[in-house]
């Protein structure tokens, strides 16, 4: 079945079967591998992309699901060589260790500051209780999100 | 410790950023399912529904017609050579594939290799398998009961379910000290199954390149060294020796022990790479990894604490019995059974213990693994200070004050444990000190006091626990022989440049900054001028790996010796090239500088030019150095943590309302990825305080199998952590730190468990089993009629 979509701004098309899942789509097929598989049941959200804006687990979602939608990956946060306030403000706050749900929080965190762009503790804590961290206990976590948002709103972005 | 370097340079105590996060923040971390190689095949496998079940036929015809599918591999295909087995690192057996019958549910059975990851699923979902259901067993204590039925009838001589018996201290000392107490407590504590549940599962990609007849496996191991190792003491009779095999760690996505084990996954692939020469990707579902990966703890614990009147402890006496599954594949050194468990007297002056410890088979996954902690420490944590806990509320006395007055005094130190431990350094009332006064103990307790009074429960909980990290000395510590040392390679470049190697893994610790920051102290080499690999078993030098907080106190170690060595060679290039005498130089950090003649001085980057283009004749050319550091001891982080939970009498839910953690990890290297390490650490400890249990009904079937029902906490569960610390240097330590990775996880759960108990003390509850879930306590309140 041919799919349509974009990608960070690419469009791109491939032939697939029906019951591929847009993660594999995502990083086999496309090759994008910052977008990572933690769990198949929806929990963990290290999969997270976003999808006509939207955050979506893309590994309960097949690929056909996304004919002609746009969709954005970690790989998309970096415009022009710059980074994007949350990708700095994870870095500036320790916002990660392993790395490995990084990208899924990113996204999360991205489509969540477009919609609340000065969230309080509490809205961030919920916003990302979706995506599931071993490794930080979220206290530098909320910090990141909290340091784009101050950039954001400063026009840092 | 005062600040030797300038920022620029990034020495010990500089929060510098971290050198992987470039990589991780872009998504550009190369993980190993992230590596997709020409041509390859992809694994997967067929599990068992029984927990019990005799194998009466394995047939892969409907599989091998999936179109994609290549082959069906079963236990009698690697029968043939002699691979159905493997050794575990306690020198039992595990089967990679069964032959006969199976031992637990989600057990290895069959896999199927196929040119997609979409078709070897396909393949694995229609091989038929027929069973013969055996009896189960669950309960380690009724797999101790005379007429069980015998787990392990692969072993010929093997009459019972027992694995081992262990006991350590003296026996006759401790019952004399309980003969002579005018007051014991006693508790039986579970310490439950759990799971390390690190965000990414376990695989591998094995490449057998027929040709060369070299082996590369990508795996996701926090110890590329001994598995290289393993793997050629374990298939060397297939023609797989050492210097074949290459073994690469690449990125790891959480490791917390989980990724220390061979699991039967890695082995197949392996060997359907040898057979087929081509690469073979094995990556395991979360279901899979929660079902059959190593599980930590299960620990049934008997404790007694003796107190003389005046409220002195006196001895503990310990009885545990161990659940290993059906074989004991736990993470140990290969001398202690039950890991370093008997760090169990904590930190408290006891002048007698004893601890036993029995090993019992079952019908669950093997393991015993750490849970982000040293061996077994957890265990003993939580059982000291939830003992030492119930004996200062039996007499009637605050728990803070309780446990200063029976704290090993800083004065003791060195100090010498009842059981034979030697704890380097320590300031345990120090660390509870700062713990009560940036928490506001008196009046977190006033408070407790009036809301008691209106029927609110309200609970403060302390545990001020000791580690003992850092293995080991090689006296006592090796795995499968192998002594736990650990290795630094520098290579200073011409142009004052590094790179340096170690044979230890980072999964998320930022190994790559901080190891750079121990040479920038060193060396005054910029942090950002070394580069630090670890991972490839055929560039680093040989080392243990990364797990129970090991890294900073022996790789760590061997960093700082290694550099002092390239400093010696240095200080002999200096003394050349400003015609001075070496014992006239005067080393700071990045430069060696005439003794009354500063301004005549060569830079470090002078020296590494000069070590390649302008050396002393009779000395050989370059600068560098290797470390291969054993310890001489372990080291003892320690620290004090406070808890405030609010417990709602309507719903039993405990809720942290306030956390304070004052840790001492000796001398920091970077502050901030130490604050990390401790955010993480008490967030897994809360996690099997308050949701994580893996637990299985009466036919072994597991509940908690997916994260479904397997809780890891969320950002909205895990409260928002206050932490400081203490700084006790390690006196045997060459930059006197001690390590932290693990201390958290270590320390917080007793605080937590406490602080429930506290608040529910005045009812008459003595004790609750982790995880402290809302229906534990809801059905407590119920007994005690505080609750419809």
């Amino acid at each position: 079945m041919l799919v349509k979509l974009s990608i960070n701004g690419e469009k791109h098309e491939a032939d697939v079967e029906p019951r591929l899942l847009l993660v594999h789509m995502i990083r086999e097929v496309l090759r994008l591998t910052g977008t990572h598989i933690g769990c198949d049941t929806t929990h963990c959200g290290a999969c997270t992309i976003l999808m006509d804006g939207r955050p979506v687990k893309s590994c309960t979602m097949f690929a056909v699901q996304a004919q002609g939608k746009q969709l954005m990956t970690v790989e998309g946060l970096e415009q022009g060589g710059k980074l994007h306030p949350l990708q700095e403000g994870f870095m500036a706050e320790h916002g990660l260790q392993c790395g490995y749900c990084t990208p899924g929080m990113l996204m999360t965190s991205y489509a969540f500051l477009k919609k609340h762009p000065s969230p309080t503790e509490d809205d961030i804590r919920w916003a990302i209780s979706g995506n599931l961290c071993r490794c930080t206990g979220y206290v530098n976590i909320v910090k990141s999100v909290q340091y784009a948002a101050a950039k954001i709103s400063q026009g840092g972005s | 410790m005062a600040l030797r370097t300038s920022p620029e340079v990034g020495g010990m105590g500089h929060s510098i950023k971290r050198k992987e996060d470039p990589r991780f923040i872009r998504g550009r971390g190369t993980y190993v399912d992230d590596v997709q190689l020409p041509g390859m095949l992809y694994l997967d496998i067929v599990r068992s529904p029984h927990a019990h079940a005799k194998i009466i036929k394995i047939d892969t015809a409907k599989a091998m017609a999936v179109p994609g599918v290549l082959a069906g591999i079963t236990g009698q295909d690697l029968a043939k050579y002699n691979l159905h087995w493997m050794p575990t690192l306690m020198s039992d057996t595990q089967m990679v594939l069964p032959v006969e019958k199976v031992m637990y549910q989600a057990q290895e059975v069959a896999a199927v290799l196929a040119t997609s990851r979409y078709a070897a699923a396909d393949g694995a979902a229609v091989v038929e398998v027929e069973y013969e259901p055996l009896p189960v067993v669950v309960d380690p204590r009724k797999a101790l009961e005379p007429g069980a039925p015998v787990l392990r009838t692969d072993k010929k001589d093997k009459k019972d379910n027992h694995i081992w018996h262990w006991e350590w201290g003296d026996r006759t000392a401790t019952d004399r000290a309980f003969g002579e107490a005018a007051v014991t407590v006693k508790e039986d504590i579970y310490l439950p199954r759990i799971h390390v549940a690190s965000i990414e599962t376990c695989g591998c990609i094995a490449h057998f390149d027929k040709v060369d007849g070299r082996l590369t496996v990508w795996m996701t191991t926090q110890a590329p060294h001994a598995i290289r190792t393993v793997f050629a003491l374990v298939a060397g009779h297939v023609g797989l020796a050492e210097h074949k095999i290459r073994i690469v760690s690449p990125d790891i996505g959480g490791g917390f022990g989980g990724k220390v084990p061979v699991y039967p996954g890695y082995v197949i692939a392996v060997a359907a790479s040898v057979l087929t020469g081509k690469p073979v990707k094995w990556i395991e579902d979360r279901m899979e990894n929660l079902q059959a990966d190593s599980f930590a703890r299960d620990y049934h614990i008997s404790a007694e604490l003796a107190a003389s009147k005046d409220g002195t402890l006196t001895a503990l006496r310990i009885k545990t019995l161990a659940d290993h599954g059906y074989t004991d594949a736990a993470a140990n050194p290969s001398k202690f059974p039950a890991g370093l468990f008997h760090v169990c007297t904590g930190s408290y002056d006891l002048k007698a213990a004893h601890v036993e410890v029995d090993g019992a088979y079952t019908n669950k996954p093997p393991g015993g693994i750490a849970y982000r902690c040293s061996f077994r420490v957890t265990e003993a944590v939580h059982t000291i200070e939830r003992m030492v806990d119930l004996m200062a509320h039996q007499l009637g006395v605050d728990p803070a004050e309780f446990r200063m007055k029976n704290f090993v005094k800083p004065e003791q130190f060195p100090y010498k444990s009842a059981l034979g431990w030697e704890y380097d350094s320590g300031n345990y009332a120090g660390a509870l000190k700062k713990a009560m006064d940036t928490i506001g103990y008196a009046d977190l307790r006033r408070e407790q006091a009036e809301k008691r009074k209106r029927g609110a429960l309200m609970g403060i909980g302390i545990s001020s626990f000791t580690e003992i990290v850092g293995a080991g000395p090689s006296k006592h510590f090796d795995i499968l022989g192998i002594k736990m040392f650990d290795s630094c390679e520098i290579r200073i470049h011409p142009t004052g440049k590094a790179i340096a190697r170690f044979g230890t893994k980072s999964q998320g610790q930022g190994h790559e900054t901080t190891y750079a920051q121990i040479l920038a102290e060193e060396l005054g080499i910029p942090a950002a001028d070394i580069q630090i690999e670890e991972g490839d078993t055929d560039t680093a030098p040989y080392g243990l790996g990364t797990y129970a907080s090991r890294s900073t106190p022996v790789a760590g170690a061997a960093a700082a010796v290694a550099a002092r060595k390239v400093r010696d060679k240095a200080r002999k290039i200096a003394a050349h090239l400003l015609e001075a005498a070496e014992d006239d130089l005067v080393w700071e950090p990045g430069k060696f500088s005439v003794k009354g003649t500063p301004n005549k001085s060569k830079t470090i980057q002078d020296i590494a030019f000069a070590a390649y283009t302008n050396h002393p004749q009779g000395m050989e050319a370059g600068l560098e150095a290797v470390s291969y550091y054993d310890p001489p001891n372990l080291t003892y982080p320690f620290g004090s943590y406070i808890c405030v939970v609010d417990v709602d009498s309507g719903t039993g839910e405990a809720k942290v309302r306030r956390f304070v953690a004052i840790d001492d990890c000796g001398n920091i290297i970077n502050p901030m990825i130490v604050q990390g390490q401790v955010h993480g650490g008490l967030t897994m400890g809360l996690a099997p305080a308050l949701f994580e249990e893996i637990s299985y009904d009466e036919i072994g079937n597991i509940r908690g199998g997916s994260f479904i029902d397997y809780l890891l906490p969320t950002a909205v569960e895990t409260p928002k952590w206050e932490t400081g610390h203490t700084v006790t240097p390690s006196p045997h330590h060459p930059l006197g730190a001690k390590g932290v990775g693990e201390s958290a996880t270590v320390g917080a759960p007793a605080a937590i468990a406490n602080a429930v108990v506290d608040a529910l003390w005045h009812l008459g509850v003595r004790h609750i089993d982790i995880p402290i879930t809302p229906a534990k306590v809801w059905k407590l309140l119920r007994e005690k009629g505080v609750t419809e």
